[in-house]
């Protein structure tokens, strides 16, 4: 009976204490009183409580809450004090909600549990939105704006508000007041606050945005509807805008890989005139070449695993140039002359390079890492580019500039493009022309030897590698126009571009069918491709 | 008119190909089908079955050479051609499995079933009936081959520009059969098989009897082949082959004759296909690959090229050692065949049937220096 009392009289006192907390807030900066209250009263009090919580800003107060959400806080029968338990067995494991300092273990009959009802766990979910929105980690803050963004919760307006008046860095901010922009929107505020919001919805310009002012204009009326329809026409065109630069950016990306593929081939194929069909397997021994270097450096030297790539590069040259070398002189140099039987030698070479590097490093895919430079994606507008993608256009451009500085200044380049047009007044003024093919062939199998490198970062590195890239760079090489380096980076670029718009038409399969069918038509039309070198020299 | 044209086609050694192969056709099945399995002379069925995909591959060869070899057109998209007549029979023998499917479904095939298709697409029609089905097996090849070179002769592409595109022809169509949405069972083709006119596909005897229409089917190209290559076409077909540009401005309208030779050479290329499909019992879109097509083109360059028997033998005798070798010495096959490529090249730009040709020509010249009076007799 007098226990019965005790309870009744505790009851009744923390009532009344309960009630006045929120309006008085006499312990505003006493936390753990205003938690230890939360035991106490009804669910309206708790209710109470936890928005005065959410309004100390103060994010210590947010593991207390969250248990009470998930239905782990307790009140200890003795003492009052609230506690956060974790089961274990027939105890509870006991945590402190403010200092979390764990407080041992205790049986479980010693507790009562704090209840909770759907009303106040949706209390704790802005509550603690509200607090998030104070985090000091700026990428807390803005989860916790985007989150508002997308709940579009008119009652996080004031929270916004207050979080806005401390908010330092200009990102958060931005987004702070894009997501209350759209809790105005669903709020019940005046027209001219709405139209506001509006204007800063359309600079957000984003998907999300459309939708949500689409979705505004259903149930808006007159200006306002009008105000937001136009707004979200704007966006859509903001919108078709960056897709077309992504899609650009993707084509350019494609045709940054092409062009690596292809430039090496634009040396043998292009300026030689030998059909390499071993020159995709170039490509592969250069990937291969990587892998071998960072298996090497991951064993012997892990600190310079930033530079493998940098280290590969003219391992890859070396390697891949000495076996185009050796190709030359051992079988190309007796087929010159007849185009169809190097065809046909070149890609039997092809098959046993293919089952050389097989038998030596099977026929799975070789791991190839990607340094941390390369790693990572940066965001322009709507648009995101890959630092991988980024680096190898890059590279492609400078691979094609250095080559055709080469080609135009060097006195190598002279000989060898006094050799392609007449060697036989070539040989006559003293110039080694058999020197010449040899080096010619392998600096086009070489560059292809780099290509592979940068290739390794994005494709497979198997036996195959080779294989997927020698009819595209073929494509390109004729498409560009034979024995023209521009052409052969225009071609690659229209190919990359036209390749990426036709798949979302198309499909990607049959985007890249449709510009193999037109490269052929293309070819029938101008065989010589889009820049093809005039006068006698082309025809033999 | 047209016994001439016959007539000039049969030589000695036209006859010893006939010959040669209806020994085998008919050798192969006596020893099948007349002696009991244990019996030491019993040829198996599987053994039938390799020997008929091997004319297959003869067939094509001839085809390839008849362009390669004459008029000096390199495809490296006859694999192409030779597919598409495939997946013309393949059409007809799926239709053939009727409601004996996995899913029972009395008209759709399988993929189709499993795809939820409700009907069948209208470029499935008529494929029911086994002479539509080899009709089109002919048909189709002949008919994307006379586009193709339509455009491509009319347009002077030669040389390794044609082989490039031909190649760019197949590569496109291999990436168009993987689709699922184009209706020919994607990526994993069309398999399953179970009869042909009726016969059930499995049987001895229907092995058989493709296995000698595969012979017929040979020997009648090959004596349409010889015909047109010693006609007055044949000499024309020659001359652009080894001078385009003079036998144009002797008046010939050269890219008529390309193109007439071209459209033959895909049409035997098809029946090759559709030949080849009820004997291995799958048709899938590997069949289009570039590396099939060039593979081809080496049978061609190791028999002779423009020999047409050479292409025939070479086609069995590369095929004959990548099945030895892909059995016993996996590892090895594709430096074999990469091997065979550079060697046939460099040291045997004639072929087999071309270095024997040499030898018999020396040979004879060094009899005839022996014996002056012999030549008075040939001549």
């Amino acid at each position: 009976m007098t226990t019965l009392l005790r309870k009744a009289y505790f009851a009744i006192c923390f009532f009344i204490f309960t009630l006045i907390t929120p309006m008085t807030s006499p312990f505003a900066d006493d936390i753990d009183a205003q938690i230890n209250a939360l035991a106490q009263g009804g669910f309206s009090d708790r209710a109470k409580i936890i928005s005065a919580l959410a309004e100390t800003g103060d994010a210590r107060v947010a593991p207390a809450l969250d248990a009470l959400a998930n239905g782990l806080l307790y009140i200890q029968k003795l003492g009052g004090k609230v506690v956060i338990i974790e089961k274990a067995g027939s105890n509870y494991k006991l945590t402190d909600p403010i200092t979390l300092e764990p407080l041992g273990e205790e049986p479980k009959g010693a507790f009562n549990k704090i209840k909770v009802n759907n009303r106040l766990r949706r209390g704790v979910r802005d509550a603690l939105g509200g607090l998030r929105l104070r985090s000091k980690n700026p990428t807390d803050r803005l989860a916790a704006a985007e989150d508002v963004f997308k709940s579009r919760d008119p009652a996080a307006i004031p929270l916004l508000d207050a979080a806005l008046k401390t908010e330092q860095n200009a990102d958060v901010r931005k987004v702070m007041q894009q997501a209350r922009a759209t809790a105005v929107l669903f709020s019940n505020k005046e027209a001219s606050a709405k139209i506001d919001a509006i204007d800063v919805l359309t600079l957000r310009s984003g998907r999300d945005s459309r939708s949500i002012l689409l979705r505004f204009a259903k149930s808006a009326e007159g200006d306002l509807k009008q105000a937001a329809e136009k707004a979200a026409v704007t966006i859509e065109g903001a919108l078709a805008a960056w897709a077309t630069a992504q899609n650009i950016w993707y084509g350019l990306s494609l045709g940054s890989v092409l062009l690596l593929a292809a430039i090496g081939l634009a040396i043998t194929f292009g300026v030689m005139g030998v059909i390499n069909m071993a020159h995709g397997e170039m490509v592969m021994l250069g990937a291969y070449t990587t892998h071998v270097v960072q298996d090497v450096i991951s064993q012997s030297f892990p600190h310079m695993f930033e530079v493998s790539l940098l280290i590969s590069i003219p391992l890859a040259f070396i390697v891949a140039g000495g076996v185009g070398v050796a190709i030359e002189r051992g079988i190309i140099r007796y087929l010159y002359g007849r185009p169809l039987e190097t065809l046909l030698a070149t890609w039997g070479i092809s098959l046993a390079l293919q089952q050389t590097v097989r038998s030596i490093f099977g026929p799975t895919n070789q791991e190839v890492g990607t340094p941390e430079f390369m790693s990572g994606a940066f965001e322009i507008g709507q648009m995101a580019i890959t630092y991988n993608r980024l680096y190898i256009l890059v590279f492609a451009i400078i691979v094609l500039l250095t080559l055709m500085l080469l080609m135009k200044k060097t006195a190598f380049g002279l000989q060898m493009r006094a050799v392609t047009q007449n060697r036989g007044m070539a040989g006559a003024m003293g110039i080694r022309t058999d020197w010449v093919d040899a080096m010619t062939f392998g600096l086009g199998s070489g560059i292809a030897g780099i290509a592979g490198v940068a290739l390794s970062q994005i494709d497979n590195v198997s036996p195959n590698l080779g294989q997927s890239y020698i009819i595209d760079s073929f494509m390109v090489v004729v498409f560009g126009g034979v024995g023209n380096l521009w052409g052969t980076l225009v071609g690659a670029m229209t190919l990359g571009i036209a390749n990426k718009f036709l798949e979302p038409y198309a499909g990607a399969v049959l985007g890249k069918i449709v510009v193999l069918v037109f490269i052929i038509l293309f070819i029938q039309k101008k065989p010589r491709g889009m820049f093809a070198l005039k006068g006698r020299a082309v025809e033999s | 008119m047209m016994t001439p044209f016959i007539q000039r086609a049969l030589g000695p050694r036209t006859y010893i190909f006939i010959a040669v192969v209806a020994a085998i056709v008919i050798g192969v099945g006596v020893l099948n089908l007349a002696f009991p399995e244990d019996h030491v002379l019993h040829v198996s069925t599987y053994i039938v079955s390799l020997l008929g995909k091997y004319l297959c591959y003869a067939l094509l060869a001839l085809s390839i050479d008849l362009v390669w070899g004459f008029c000096g057109v390199l495809s490296l998209g006859h694999g192409a051609f030779f597919a598409l007549g495939g997946y013309a029979m393949g059409m007809y023998l799926m239709r053939q499995i009727g409601s004996r499917g996995v899913y029972g479904h009395p008209e759709l095939p399988d993929f189709m079933v499993f795809l939820n298709w409700q009907e069948l697409p209208w470029y499935w029609y008529g494929f029911d009936q086994f002479w539509f089905a080899a009709l089109m097996a002919v048909l189709v090849p002949g008919l994307l081959a006379f586009a193709f070179g339509w455009f491509a002769f009319r347009s002077r592409v030669t040389g390794v520009y044609l082989s490039i595109i031909t190649q760019a022809m197949t590569f496109a169509l291999l990436l168009a059969f993987f689709r699922n949405d184009m209706g020919f069972g994607g990526n994993n083709g069309l398999t399953d098989f179970k009869e042909i006119l009726g016969f059930d596909i499995q049987t001895d005897i229907t092995r058989f009897g493709l296995f000698a229409a595969s012979g017929l089917a040979l020997i009648f190209s090959f004596l349409m082949a010889q015909a047109i290559v010693s006609s007055k076409l044949g000499k024309i077909l020659i001359a652009v082959r080894d001078a385009e540009s003079r036998t144009r401005f002797l008046g010939y309208k050269v890219e008529k004759y390309k193109l007439f030779v071209w459209t033959i050479s895909a049409m035997i290329a098809g029946v090759a296909g559709a030949l080849y499909v009820p004997q291995v019992g799958i048709i899938n879109p590997s069949e289009f690959s570039p590396a099939n097509s060039i593979e081809a083109v080496i049978w061609v360059a190791v028999g002779g090229r423009g020999t047409l028997i050479g292409a025939a033998l070479g086609a069995v005798l590369v095929n004959g050692a990548k099945t030895i070798l892909t059995g016993a010495l996996p590892e090895v096959w594709l430096f074999a065949l990469g091997a065979l490529f550079i060697a046939v090249t460099l040291f045997l730009p004639k072929g087999i049937l071309g270095l024997a040709n040499q030898l018999m020509v020396k040979h004879k010249a060094r009899e005839a220096i022996k014996t002056p009076a012999k030549i008075q007799e040939a001549d």
